[in-house]
């Protein structure tokens, strides 16, 4: 930690972000969206309300959904944590990536990296869920456009496809239940 | 980007070394838990500390410990989410469960804490609010400013109480436990409130909530109702505790706990005490909820008309009761949309 007369206190943070070791200098009351979009290049977290009331900024510690915009990087070392960046595998997408994209399950996109986040947590905890686990997972992201069915939908064609109950047709698997 | 304002970060490892970097700190100085609270109300500039002191490393305020039979202590830090799906408080305990469990959303489950959350800022349309917004409606004397823009003549303020565990720790008979350089109490909760929007805590700001003591659960049964808007995200505008307990089938000791309807949780003592040596029946309902509404005195600052909040008040008392007589199903209208 170190701080000159009128400047921001700042730290050197090690933060581990979609199993990568990152490192940077920068002032304490950033928070971890800021870092990530700022200092590390990762815009793909989304800022929305940057005041917890919408849920897009969320990233998963440690395995659980949490607010990027109210979370501090210097409370996070040694955690994991798991960005949009960091669903796809070598260069494949993750099945709700796929899901959602195959469904329409985004429109501006804007909510979609955190619901993605939440959907991946949850589909970790409970692989099949009812539709009644998928909308309480979701209670906290706002969407503005989609009206939710078809994420819903999404979130279900991908947990029944990780699962080994893949659904052939894709135009027959939004009402998969 | 809304920014938090610069500030110093410590982050001590013991409860010792948290009380004393807080004394060091002096007037500047704050605490911080999981920050859902204190961060949105730090980048609206509702709260402007120089130094911020970490509760988020200290092991050893988080945690559960104890049993129905001899209470229960929770830690301070504790998450919500942890309180919201803790066998034993779900089974024994399910008023406080279940009150976690509507703190605002999961996200903020997984951050937010007990503590934080009996500590919450007090709430009111005119404070909640960015910088710019309250600078263009005129500052009120919670935050930069000198009046109360709800009761203009008002020499106090009446920011609403907001926190739904609140209400049901009161209810359950809970104490906490204060710790600072200069030493520790444990005092019952309900001498942690004061009736005043500003000064809503009957505690010094260097004092840190460490635990929270529940006493034995045995014979006790516990509901909590919250009335919102959405069915996620939002405070509460009413919430309704009631812990009771029965023998055989007769009420031999009661409390109704509300929340929201004042600047800190709110007894309906009237009401309890008709409870007491009473079977649950749907007239000895209907009597207490209508005294239990006396104490609500809603004002025009929250969600929702005050007249209708008032009115709820006596509905959700109902529903409690007939919940715990078991008369009325309980089930996902635990919070009530509007
Ligand atoms: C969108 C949104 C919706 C919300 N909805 C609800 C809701 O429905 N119901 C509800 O009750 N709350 C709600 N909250 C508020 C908040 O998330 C919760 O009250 C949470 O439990 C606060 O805990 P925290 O650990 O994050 O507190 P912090 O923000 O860390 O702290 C809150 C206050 O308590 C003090 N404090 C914290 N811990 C201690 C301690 N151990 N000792 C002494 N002082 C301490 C801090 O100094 C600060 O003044 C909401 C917040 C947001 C942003
Ligand atoms: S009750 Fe009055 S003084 Fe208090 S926050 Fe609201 S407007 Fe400000
Ligand atoms: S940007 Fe974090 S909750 Fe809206
Ligand atoms: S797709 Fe636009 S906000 Fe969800």
């Amino acid at each position: 930690m170190n701080r000159g007369p009128d400047e921001p206190m700042k730290a050197r943070i090690e933060l581990t972000v979609n199993g990568e070791r990152r490192e940077a200098l920068v002032p304490v009351h950033k928070t971890l969206l800021e870092v990530l979009r700022e200092d590390l290049d990762l815009t793909g977290t989304k800022h929305g309300c940057e005041l917890g009331e919408c849920g897009t900024c969320t990233v998963l510690v440690d395995g659980e959904p949490v607010l990027s915009c109210l979370a501090l990087p210097a409370e996070l070392e040694g955690r994991e944590i798991l960005t949009v960046e960091g669903l796809a595998q070598g260069g494949r997408l993750h099945p709700l990536q796929r899901a959602f994209a195959e469904l329409g399950a985004a429109q501006c996109g804007y909510c979609t990296p955190g619901i993605l986040l939440v959907a991946r947590a949850l589909l970790e905890a409970t692989p099949v869920p009812t539709r009644e686990q998928v909308r309480v997972a979701l209670a906290g992201n706002i969407c503005r456009c989609t009206g939710y069915t078809k994420i819903l939908d999404a979130v279900e064609l991908a947990a029944l496809r990780m699962a080994g109950r893949t659904p052939v047709a894709t135009a027959a698997a939004g009402s998969a239940r | 980007m809304m920014r938090l304002p610069p500030f110093l970060y410590v982050s001590p490892r013991t409860v010792a070394e948290a009380a004393k970097a807080v004394a060091e700190a002096g007037p500047g100085g704050m605490l911080v838990a999981g920050g859902t609270d204190l961060y949105p109300n730090m980048k609206r500039r509702q709260f402007e500390p120089t130094t911020l002191v970490g509760l988020a490393a200290v092991r050893e305020l988080r945690g559960v410990r104890g049993s129905a039979r001899e209470g229960v202590t929770l830690g301070a830090t504790t998450i919500l989410s942890a309180v919201a799906t803790h066998p034993d408080l779900l089974r024994h305990y399910p008023a406080l469960a279940t009150a976690a469990g509507l703190v605002s959303s999961p996200q903020l489950r997984n951050m937010g804490t007990l503590g934080g959350n009996v500590c919450v800022d007090t709430r009111c349309n005119y404070y909640n609010q960015p910088y710019p917004w309250r600078k263009a409606v005129g500052f009120c004397m919670k935050k930069d400013g000198d009046i109360c823009l709800v009761a203009p003549g008002s020499r106090r303020c009446w920011a609403v109480s907001s926190s739904d565990t609140a209400p049901v720790l009161w209810s359950l008979g809970a104490r906490v436990r204060l710790v600072s350089a200069s030493g520790e109490r444990t005092i019952p909760i309900d001498a942690l409130f004061r009736d005043d929007g500003i000064e809503y805590l009957a505690k010094r700001p260097d004092e840190i909530l460490t635990e929270i003591v529940l006493p034995p659960a045995e014979g006790w049964a516990s509901t909590y109702l919250k009335l919102r808007r959405r069915g996620s995200f939002d405070f509460p505008e009413l919430g309704v505790a009631v812990a009771l307990r029965l023998e055989d089938a007769t009420v031999a000791q009661a409390r109704i706990v509300l929340g929201a309807v004042a600047s800190q949780p709110r007894p309906a003592t009237k009401a309890a005490r008709a409870l007491v040596g009473q079977r649950l029946t749907p007239d000895v309902i209907a009597h207490v909820a209508d005294l239990a509404a006396g104490p609500a005195r809603p004002l025009d600052n929250t969600d929702f008309t005050h007249p209708y909040r008032k009115k709820m008040t006596r509905v959700f008392v109902a529903r409690a009761l007939g919940r715990l007589a078991g008369l009325e199903r309980a089930g996902r209208d635990e919070e009530e949309l509007a």
